[in-house]
């Protein structure tokens, strides 16, 4: 879809040369800039008078194409209030980067969500962020060798490199009299995933708090590159187990997408109503971990007795309590038979009971509200500074949902079902916890929609094969933690060449960073849990 | 009030038994005679083949097994179907080594451990007999999807609740008896692991919890991956899946409890 006003208004702000054109989908607009050096006033063109923001940045390795360059596509999608007249479309910055001489300028200052993307590409692949405020490593840690970049095409993936002698990490830290540093992980004290936090505080006040992670980093989007599409699906579906539904979703939607397939209404509403239960679980058992941080052991045990009830149910419909199996490239791999969605209605109905039981106490238990109450503000501005995604967003004022800006399931059918999106404009913990406990009873309501909605017939539709190369497919997808950017190019002979991963936790991490300085020490796990991010799908 | 009204939640595994609902895919059962898939259809490698004295010899590794289903879909559905035994933890990635001679039925099938349902009601009674005293453990993730952990984490909920056999997760490795890892071990953990484990007051016992810890699975190995967490140390117990459900979680902890005994006697002689 051309859109003169934007295309014009990026030709005038560049000094280079500045070609437009339609893709990766039809809706989408790909401005192709000849000298890097317009990216900042491009970019100022989107985020300002357009009011967009930065959705993913994805570098790739073209030295053994014609061209021979390494190309960065900085994409963009509009962030307009929902007021149902907002476009689902990407704009992409594309620049070519020597090679040779491999840097772009930053935009890092002015946009600050793409800070650790230009840190990422960075370490990945070598294109240096020139003017970045923040250079330290990110993804590789200490004693990853100099010069050495895993994303370049050259680079053999398959094997372990070696541990070279390191000095220790930089932290930023605030100094001062009466300040100190407490640091905290990788290795955390309960079950949960490696992180390391580095506190600076004054008493008991929080002043800095320096976040570290990619403990996680397992080189997936390498691992990726040259697997056959049905391969690269497994993978993609186990980059992380609680988003395992919403990443296998965007992945075959990126992919269904080159192979130029639309998918049968009822895998449509199959795939809608595991990314309902996906997010639904999670909730509800995320509620009951913020009870934990609030030393609420009553909320605490009975989240997790509805989770695994939730979990249990999963189990029955996909034979895997994370959904893993339910969905397959071109459609759903497994049907919904009568008898397993009048399991799932009686098991929907006990959760809505025990949930609206849970808040109710919560509620009114005034120890619990004051812990939640203005504990880890996050504020609109920042929000949006940031672009944070999915609850994390909606508690702060900002009204973003994947399912109705970049519509996908059973929400990208003919007759979209309505979605109402829950916002809240307090940015604390409480209104974090609100969110929640809203979207999980709007789940409750769609599942129940789409069943209605589901009609006999196909599964799944045969995808072309070899798939057609050299193709790009992109998508989003609200996954229980907000908004996931999904990129997949194939190469000539229709396999991976390279697939990147925006999760909407890579974009909260700094907002928890910020919310946490408006906290004391000992709230910090609470503010953690409030946000609930994955780092596994941040660390890829 | 609301505690009586709700009732009893836990499950009464492992003293009874736990039957996973019908679609649970767990260990395949593979049946010679019938056309075997190639290697090339599991997404992780877990299939192999050789040719060898009665022909083509297919083996399935359950350490690196996700329990997808490819294999065990149209046209192999013959030969290879999905079990519902969840019960597979080993103490030796060998024993979760299943072959057949591909076009010969009459060749048993080898594999996988000899009889982990004994093993774990002998670890079972162990519990009682030997230590009577608690096991606690930590939890370490070396790169885990979060899948293992969250598992992990179920183990303690209303319905598993692991305390009530004397199992317990604690917060400092020198307060424990062994570790849980879950994850390849990521390069960049490899030394937090390390430390952490030797920070475990010896003997202590190592579980490696899901495929990636057992074998590397879907991530294998990389230059961010060891590809296992007996790449980087040794291993004492071996749980399968992808992830594997709390009770299999519980069972391989039980598997390994056995080991801590045996390891414990040369100290106490």
């Amino acid at each position: 879809m051309a859109d003169p006003g934007l295309t014009d208004a990026l030709r005038a702000c560049v000094v280079g040369s500045a070609v437009a054109g339609v893709g990766p989908r039809p809706s989408d607009l790909t401005v192709r800039l000849g000298d890097p050096a317009d990216l900042p006033a491009a970019a100022a063109v989107l985020i300002g008078p357009h009011a967009m923001a930065l959705a993913t940045v994805v570098a790739t390795d073209e030295t053994a194409m014609p061209e021979g360059d390494l190309k960065v596509r900085y994409v963009f999608e509009p962030t307009a209030p929902g007021d149902g007249a907002k476009v689902d479309r990407f704009v992409t910055l594309l620049i070519s980067v020597d090679a040779a001489r491999p840097e772009v300028p930053s935009l890092t200052i002015a946009v600050p969500a793409a800070n650790w993307h230009e840190r990422e590409m960075q370490d990945l692949f070598g294109i240096v962020p020139v003017g970045h405020p923040d250079p330290r490593t990110l993804v590789v840690h200490d004693g990853w060798p100099q010069g050495v970049f895993p994303l370049r095409k050259a680079f053999d993936g398959s094997r372990r490199v070696p541990v070279e002698p390191a000095n220790e990490f930089p932290h930023l830290v605030a100094e001062g009299e009466g300040v100190f540093e407490i640091p905290v992980g990788p290795i955390h004290a309960g079950i949960i995933e490696p992180g390391h936090f580095r506190f600076t505080s004054v008493g008991e006040t929080v002043l800095h708090l320096d976040v570290r992670l990619f403990y996680t980093h397992r080189g997936l989007e390498k691992r990726m590159e040259g697997l056959s599409p049905l391969d690269a699906f497994y993978v993609a579906e186990r980059i992380c187990g609680v988003c395992s539904v919403a990443h296998g979703l965007g992945y075959c939607e990126a992919l269904e997408q080159i192979a130029g397939v639309d998918i049968p209404p009822r895998a449509r509403l199959i795939r809608s109503i595991a990314l309902e239960l996906e997010r639904l679980y999670n909730h509800v058992g995320d509620i009951g971990n913020m009870c934990a941080g609030a030393a609420f052991h009553y909320g605490t045990a009975t989240g997790m007795r509805l989770k695994e009830h939730l979990q249990q149910m999963n189990e029955q419909l996909a034979g895997n309590r994370f959904l893993r199996g339910l969905l397959v490239p071109g459609g759903a791999r497994l049907d919904l038979s009568d008898d397993l969605l009048r399991a799932l209605h009686a098991t929907l109905q006990e959760t809505l009971a025990g949930l609206d039981n849970l808040m109710g106490r919560i509620e009114a238990n005034p120890s619990v509200v004051d812990r939640l109450d203005d504990t880890g503000v996050l504020r609109h501005q920042a929000a949006l500074d940031l672009a944070v995604a999915g609850v994390a967003a909606r508690a702060s004022g900002v009204d973003r949902d994947a399912r109705r800006d970049h519509p996908h399931g059973a929400f990208a059918g003919p007759t979209p079902p309505d979605l109402h999106v829950v916002t809240e404009s307090e940015g604390d913990a409480m209104a974090r916890m609100t969110v929640r406990a809203l979207e999980a009873r709007e789940s409750i309501r769609l599942v129940g929609e789409f069943v209605r909605r589901l009609e006999p017939g196909p599964l799944s539709v045969a995808l072309a094969e070899p798939l057609p190369g050299r193709r790009i497919g992109i998508s989003a997808i609200e996954s229980p933690r907000g908004e996931a950017v999904h990129w997949l190019r194939t190469d000539a002979g229709g396999h991976v060449d390279r697939y990147h991963l925006r999760s909407p936790s890579y974009h909260n991490w700094p907002a928890v960073a910020l919310a946490a300085e408006t906290a004391i020490v000992p709230d910090f796990p609470l503010v953690n849990k409030s946000f609930e991010l994955c780092y596994s799908c941040t660390d890829r | 009030m609301n505690a009586l009204r709700t009732g009893v939640v836990t499950t009464r595994y492992p003293s009874e038994p736990s039957v996973p609902p019908d679609r649970f895919r767990g260990a395949p059962v593979l049946r010679p005679g019938s056309q075997m898939p190639p290697p090339a259809v599991c997404p992780v490698g877990a299939l192999s083949e050789r040719v060898d004295v009665g022909g083509r010899h297919v083996a399935l590794d359950l350490a690196r097994c996700v329990f997808c289903g490819r294999c065990a879909e149209d046209p192999w559905a013959g030969a290879i179907a999905m079990g519902r035994d969840f019960e597979l933890a080993a103490r030796s990635r060998d024993d979760l080594r299943i072959e057949v001679v591909a076009d010969d039925p009459t060749v048993p099938t080898v594999g996988p451990a000899p009889n982990p349902v004994a093993e774990a009601a002998s670890a079972s009674s162990e519990i009682h007999r030997v230590l009577g005293r608690s096991l606690h453990l930590r939890h370490l993730d070396a790169g885990s999807c979060n899948a293992c952990d969250w598992e992990l984490a179920a183990l303690l909920n209303p319905v598993y609740d692991v305390r009530r056999l004397g199992i317990d997760f604690v917060a400092s490795p020198r307060h424990a008896d062994g570790v849980v890892v879950t994850g390849p071990v990521t390069r960049n953990l490899e030394t937090a692991v390390r430390r952490t484990v030797e920070a475990v007051p010896d003997p202590r016992i190592v579980i490696a919890v899901g495929a990636c810890a057992a074998s590397g699975g879907i991530v294998g190995e990389g230059y961010a991956s060891a590809g296992g967490v007996d790449r980087v140390l040794p291993v004492d117990v071996y749980i399968p899946g992808c992830p594997p459900r709390p009770e299999a979680i519980l069972f391989g902890i039980l598997v390994a409890l056995g080991r801590l005994d045996t390891r414990r006697l040369p100290r106490e002689a």
